[in-house]
């Protein structure tokens, strides 16, 4: 499904990540492989150190804290604020939405909008799309979206290939009407038939969590998890972006009517370093305009990499800059999503830590 | 080319005889680490990228499949 959206813009980006850091080598010794076997993986991979939240940390606290330091920093004024969108897989509570938590918090003001949405992987742009959405309203004009997980809490240490890789992470991103006349172009697929490639099975209402959920069993691969835990198949997912998110990007680049060479960075979901190395080359893009270096200084947050590659990556240089970005998200759901939008000037990009 | 692969696959999993005619993946001698890791290996040493859509676990069951993959893929 294509969609265009007009007269919205990005107006700052702020991630939060957790001051708490685990390197790869120090957890090497809870997976099944051998030290060479590893140390290889770690190269082709890109497996680093990951920031973990420390126990009892959640997402409000991640996203309070970053929006309070834009609010002290005077970056945003919070009677400003006429919706929140959280895109997260991670809430504080199964009920009320998370988002209402974060603005009881805040003590922002109740005439506004505050939304959940549960997505991962594609959850920036799906978020983009539900904010931009928002605008289209007269009496909204800033919006507030927010991604944000700790999904490192539902994985299993000893689960080689998705340990190395978690993240915990939150974003902020500020948007808002243009007077501008560009045009952000977008696309967007879903497969609900392979919903299980990425899953935790137990802990909703379909498999309560009981202590028959909590028990570790080990996989053909030699992983120990529990249903209680994140288990993504990574051969499916791998297959499955490397079939679907090619022709997207093709697609949304000739809709919009320019050229691989006219984007200025192409900034993906960090799922590893390998998909993405053979993304880039299926598109004959240069790799140097696919940075794939998220997972090795911070872990995959899910639907926060994006936002956290576009903070570390080109940091200042977006309050400086006009740059024309496609974005991409791909993963749960099966969902896969792309974005082409011109980012310039913006108030702040910046990371902080919690 | 046979050589090469034999030592690659020798270096990924040297507790392997690698040159019998066997199912590389039925018989568990590669799981999909290993193959991640073969493909890395094997664009290093042809000076290639093997397309992400022939990265399957049957393109890597035996010397002759890893043979027509790079074939495929540009290696002469």
């Amino acid at each position: 499904m294509n969609l265009i959206f007009r007269n919205k813009k990005i107006s700052g980006l702020l991630t939060v990540l957790p001051k708490n850091e685990i390197k790869f080598e120090d957890e090497m010794d809870n997976y099944n492989f051998t030290v060479a076997q590893s140390l290889k993986l770690k190269k082709i991979m890109g497996y680093g150190s990951h920031r973990i939240v420390e126990s009892g940390v959640t997402i409000s606290d991640l996203c309070v804290y970053g929006l309070n330091y834009l609010f002290d920093q005077k970056l945003l004024k919070k009677e400003d604020i006429d919706a929140i969108v959280l895109v997260t897989q991670s809430p504080d509570y199964i009920l009320p939405p998370t988002s209402n938590v974060i603005q009881g918090k805040l003590g922002l003001k109740k005439d506004m909008i505050c939304l959940d949405i549960n997505q991962g992987c594609a959850g920036y742009e799906i978020g983009l799309f539900q904010s931009f959405m928002l605008l289209d309203q007269p009496d909204i004009n800033k919006v507030v979206l927010l991604n944000a997980d700790v999904l490192s809490q539902k994985v299993s240490k000893r689960d080689r290939s998705n340990n190395p890789l978690i993240g915990d992470a939150a974003s902020v991103t500020i948007l808002e009407k243009s007077e501008t006349d560009l045009t952000i172009y977008a696309n967007i697929k879903m497969d609900g038939t392979a919903f299980d490639t990425v899953i935790i099975p137990a802990g909703g209402f379909k498999t309560p969590s009981s202590p028959a959920t909590a028990e570790m069993t080990e996989d053909a691969e030699g992983n120990f998890r529990s249903l209680d835990q994140l288990c993504a198949n990574g051969d499916k997912i791998f297959n499955f972006v490397q079939r679907e998110v090619p022709p997207m990007i093709e697609s949304l680049l000739e809709k919009a009517g320019i050229t691989k060479d006219d984007v200025d960075y192409f900034m993906f979901h960090q799922p590893n370093k390998f998909t993405l190395t053979k993304l880039a080359d299926k598109l004959q893009v240069p790799h140097e305009k696919v940075p794939s270096n998220i997972l090795e200084f911070f872990g995959n947050s899910n639907g926060v990499s994006v936002p956290t590659s576009i903070s570390f990556n080109l940091g200042d240089r977006l309050t400086k800059e006009s740059l024309l970005i496609c974005l991409a998200g791909f993963g749960v759901g099966l969902t896969w999503a792309s974005l082409l939008l011109r980012m310039e000037y913006l108030s702040f990009n910046e990371i902080i830590y919690f | 080319m046979k050589q090469k692969i034999i030592d690659i696959l020798k270096e990924i999993r040297p507790e392997f005889d690698f040159t019998e005619k066997t199912d590389f993946i039925e018989q568990g001698m590669l799981d999909s680490f290993d193959i991640v890791s073969l493909v890395s290996s094997l664009d290093e040493e042809f000076g290639i990228s093997i397309d992400g859509l022939d990265i399957l676990p049957e393109n890597f069951s035996g010397i002759e499949s890893i043979i027509a993959l790079l074939k495929k893929n540009g290696v002469k």
